[in-house]
């Protein structure tokens, strides 16, 4: 499938999503749903980096908060319109995603996914410390009423989140039938393979770094107009963190499709959860269900369905298709 | 002749492990080298040296005409430098045609050729014919057996269209059949102007097709010429029979 | 900032002491990921856990905590040699350990600290003991006994487990298992056991480095976060796996906290010990110990 027919059919599921959300009446649905989409845009992110490349990024809160806090930060010199943050965000993220990535790439995977847990820690310390955007105090951004021709604005977050999430998929689905995907499925089978048959590993773990950061940076910098009040703590919470790696990782992570499908139904079940019980029961949960398919079903949601439908052995390849035709061979 | 690769004074260690020591070569272009030597000579890292897997503390190597020490393994792929792992190191996700695709879309396109998709996808079926695996071109690696898997990867390392290609242990295993067609195709491949430099325990192969042979024992060459005289020279005699 | 020599001092030693403790939290690291080469980023929350166990332990029998973490010992090994079993037939077997393996490990981080949130609550814990209170002074020096003797117990810990290594059989398997699986197999030795006991022992450490802990100061559940950074820049500092490159480094950590606290503001300790250990990995790698 072509990518514009690929945008065009996501569309029409957005803007049928968008109708729907609207016909049910009750604005609760557009909080909640904020929610999900955001967790699609963070955990395609998470994937392209990780499930494509191999490369864990345990500090997906700190490039989201980093989105968020660029908008504070100019929203406190004038207040843009929220397609321009979304740059900003996504130019202060994917920035510095890039210059980690200089720092770290270099080295191996664990130290990788060390030095972004350490990057976290420090972004979140010098945030707290920087009064201009409020320091552990916190900020305050007053969301508008109403944005025509929406009306809502909470329905133009939601739009807008929405579209961010279309646009975060068919990303990753440009990079996966692209050079640059088998570039990076390269670089998660066997680096010094891919170094010696040409493929520039480096470069090509930069842009990913570089792409993940900033499409994380894109989805945090509506955030403060959605929450009203800013705080590092949370804002840095380690729920980012673990939802943007437990999603993919329960959904799939060899393609576009697993993200989506781990966001939509983890993203989903925390809604549900965290209005019936407290939300600490909520993240146990996605602990426990993290480790549970790491364990047994190494390849998400999606694998699962694959193997019911080929009965196929487990080592799934995303779209990739293995000849339908062959025999089985011989365990 | 033109010299294609030059080894001057190289040395490696590991820790207090000495693996290489002033170890100098000149491979001129169209060369059949054979290297041979007792296994842990370092045969291996003389290669990862060379290809840049590995970095070499002592001494420089220049490939056609320029130093190559401080370029990453992929520059000196894209070079023209290519090479076949001693034990495959296949990319496990993707299929045969992919893995072989890889070289294509990244080594050889660096140099500015530019070649139109289904153009690719022949020349990667072709290359897998070459060495058998035609059949098996949308399997996953891990339905080979171990000798399809060499011959995998030396198909991926010719992908590279190098001008020298390190082929390392390649036919381990292999019947007496399967080794002439393999010898037969790196013959292909020199008389197409490719250097081979051949690194094989299996003997009557290095002999038949070596114009040149190498022998390293213990981290040093102890001797560089012709096959027949390399044979007859009284130290390789000792590091072979003991 | 009012600078004082006294003040110098004191936050000096007081960094020595403090990486004292540091190192004892970092020795099981040290040990699974410095010589294992097992990412092991929940070793915090088992830390945390033995905080908790020393915790109650000493609020119903009034055992003294270090006490305690010797006496359930024994049951964090069985805690570690079946969490490694579980790693290594999971992932290690499968040679997945860098994607799924580190997953899994943040997921036991995760669930372990929620665990102790919904049973414990967010309150700080703290216990009580005889030396906790009391100061030794010597010369201009004050020193708290609630942190000098974790800091000796610890160095003790390290100078035993740098003993086992060096001088016994299994630590002599142990140091080898890093570095050739082949040889020890022809040895008729498995390694697998051998990695088992290892991550065993690593985690029994956790044990010890709780109680200490939680002498040092009150605790509640996600304090393991902020150790997380301290442990991987101890260990990448310290030359991953070597023992004493671990105390030194530790030491070097503590100094350099202990300053910043007393100089800057407690606020950028977090930042210390994280920074440091991206200027270590941007820098030297090999830490200062170099392997």
């Amino acid at each position: 499938m072509r990518t514009p027919l690929f945008l065009l059919i996501w569309f029409v599921i957005a803007a049928a999503v968008f109708a729907g959300a609207i016909a049910f009446g009750n604005d609760y649905v557009f909080f909640a749903g904020y929610v999900v989409l955001q967790y699609v845009v963070l955990s395609t992110a998470w994937n392209i980096l990780g499930g494509y490349c191999g490369y864990v990024n345990f500090g997906s809160a700190a490039f989201f908060a980093l989105g968020a806090y660029s908008t504070v930060a100019i929203y406190k010199f004038y207040p843009l319109p929220i397609p321009l943050l979304l740059v900003f965000g996504g130019a202060v993220s994917g920035l510095v995603g890039l210059g980690m990535g200089y720092l770290t790439l270099r080295l191996r995977g664990a130290f990788f996914a060390i030095a972004t847990l350490a990057l976290a820690v420090v972004m979140e310390t010098l945030v707290v410390n920087w009064d201009y955007v409020g320091g552990s105090r916190g900020a305050y951004i007053i969301r508008p009423e109403e944005i025509a021709p929406i009306g809502n604005y909470i329905r133009y977050l939601f739009l807008i989140m929405l579209l961010l999430a279309v646009a975060a998929i068919t990303t990753a689905r440009l990079i996966e039938h692209s050079r640059l995907g088998y570039g990076f499925a390269t670089i998660r089978d066997d680096e010094l393979a891919a170094e010696a048959s040409g493929v520039p590993t480096l470069r090509l773990k930069l842009i990913a770094t570089t792409i993940s950061g900033a499409l994380m940076g894109m989805a945090g910098a509506p955030f403060p107009y959605y929450i009203g009040y800013l705080q590092p703590s949370s804002t840095f919470g380690l729920e980012y963190a673990v939802n943007s790696i437990a999603m993919p990782l329960i959904g799939g992570t060899t393609s576009w499709v697993g993200p989506l499908i781990g966001a939509i139904l983890l993203g989903s079940l925390q809604q549900i959860a965290t209005v019936t019980i407290s939300s600490a029961v909520n993240l146990l949960i996605v602990g426990c269900l993290l480790v549970g398919f790491v364990i047994v079903a190494p390849n998400g949601i999606v694998g699962l369905v694959h193997k019911y439908l080929q009965r196929k052995p487990d080592d799934f390849v995303g779209r990739r298709r293995v000849d339908p035709d062959a025999p089985e061979p011989a365990p | 002749m033109t010299e294609l690769l030059r080894i001057d004074n190289l040395g490696k260690r590991f820790g207090g492990f000495i693996a290489l020591e002033s170890i100098s070569l000149s491979v001129p272009a169209g060369e059949r080298l054979g290297l041979i030597g007792p296994n842990g000579s370092g045969k291996s890292t003389l290669v990862n040296c060379i290809c840049g897997t590995l970095r070499n503390e002592q001494g420089t190597v220049n490939f056609d005409g320029r130093p190559i020490d401080g370029l990453a393994a992929h520059q000196r792929t894209r070079l023209g430098l290519s090479r076949s792992f001693q034990l495959p190191r296949p990319f496990a996700s993707l299929s045969l045609l992919d893995n072989i695709r890889i070289p294509l879309l990244y080594a050889v396109a660096a140099r500015g050729t530019h070649r139109a998709a289904h153009d690719i996808e022949a020349q990667c079926v072709d290359l897998l014919r070459e060495v058998g695996l035609d059949a098996k071109a949308r399997r996953l690696p891990r339905d080979l057996t171990q000798v399809e898997m060499r011959k995998l990867e030396l198909a991926r390392a010719m992908a590279a269209e190098p001008k020298l290609l390190i082929a390392d242990e390649a036919m381990a295993g292999l019947t007496h059949s399967e080794v002439e067609d393999i010898l037969a195709l790196l013959l292909r491949l020199n008389e197409k102007g490719v250097t081979i430099v051949l690194i094989e325990h299996i003997m009557r192969a290095v002999m038949s097709f070596s114009r040149r042979l190498v022998v390293l024992v213990s981290g040093r060459k102890i001797a560089d010429g012709q096959p027949d005289e390399v044979m007859r020279n009284p130290e390789v005699e000792r590091a072979y029979l003991g | 900032m009012i600078f004082s020599f006294d003040l110098l001092i004191n936050a000096v030693v007081s960094g020595i002491l403090i990486g004292g403790f540091y190192a004892a939290v970092t020795c099981g690291v040290s040990i699974s990921f410095g010589i294992l080469d097992i990412v092991n980023i929940a070793h915090p929350a088992f830390i945390i856990l033995g905080s908790y166990v020393a915790y109650i332990v000493n609020t119903t029998f009034g055992l003294d905590p270090i006490l305690t973490a010797i006496i359930v010992t024994p049951l964090f090994y069985a805690l570690g040699a079946g969490i490694y079993q579980v790693y290594y037939v999971s992932f290690e077997k499968r040679g997945q350990e860098s994607l799924r393996g580190l997953a899994f490990f943040f997921g036991l981080l995760f669930i372990t600290e929620v665990s102790l949130v919904l049973y414990f609550g967010v309150d700080y814990r703290y216990v009580d003991a005889a030396y906790i209170g009391p100061s030794v002074h010597v010369g201009g020096l004050d020193m708290p006994l609630r942190i000098l003797v974790p800091c000796l117990v610890s160095l003790l810990l390290i100078a035993v487990l740098q003993f086992i290594l060096k001088h016994t059989f299994i630590g002599r398997a142990i140091m080898a298992v890093a570095q050739d699986h082949f040889a020890l197999r022809l040895m008729a030795i498995d390694p697998v056991r051998i990695k088992r006991i290892a991550f065993g022992i690593s985690i029994a450490t956790a044990s010890l480095a709780g109680a200490f802990l939680i002498i040092i100061q009150p605790v509640e559940p996600s304090v393991g976060r902020e150790y997380i950074g301290r442990i991987f820049a101890i260990c990448v500092l310290g030359g991953m796996g070597s023992l004493p490159g671990t105390v030194i480094a530790a030491m070097l950590l503590g100094i350099v906290e202990s300053l910043t606290s007393t100089f800057y503001g407690p606020s950028w300790a977090p930042a210390v010990s994280f920074g440091l250990l991206l200027l270590t990995l941007a820098v030297r790698p090999s830490g200062l110990m170099g392997r």
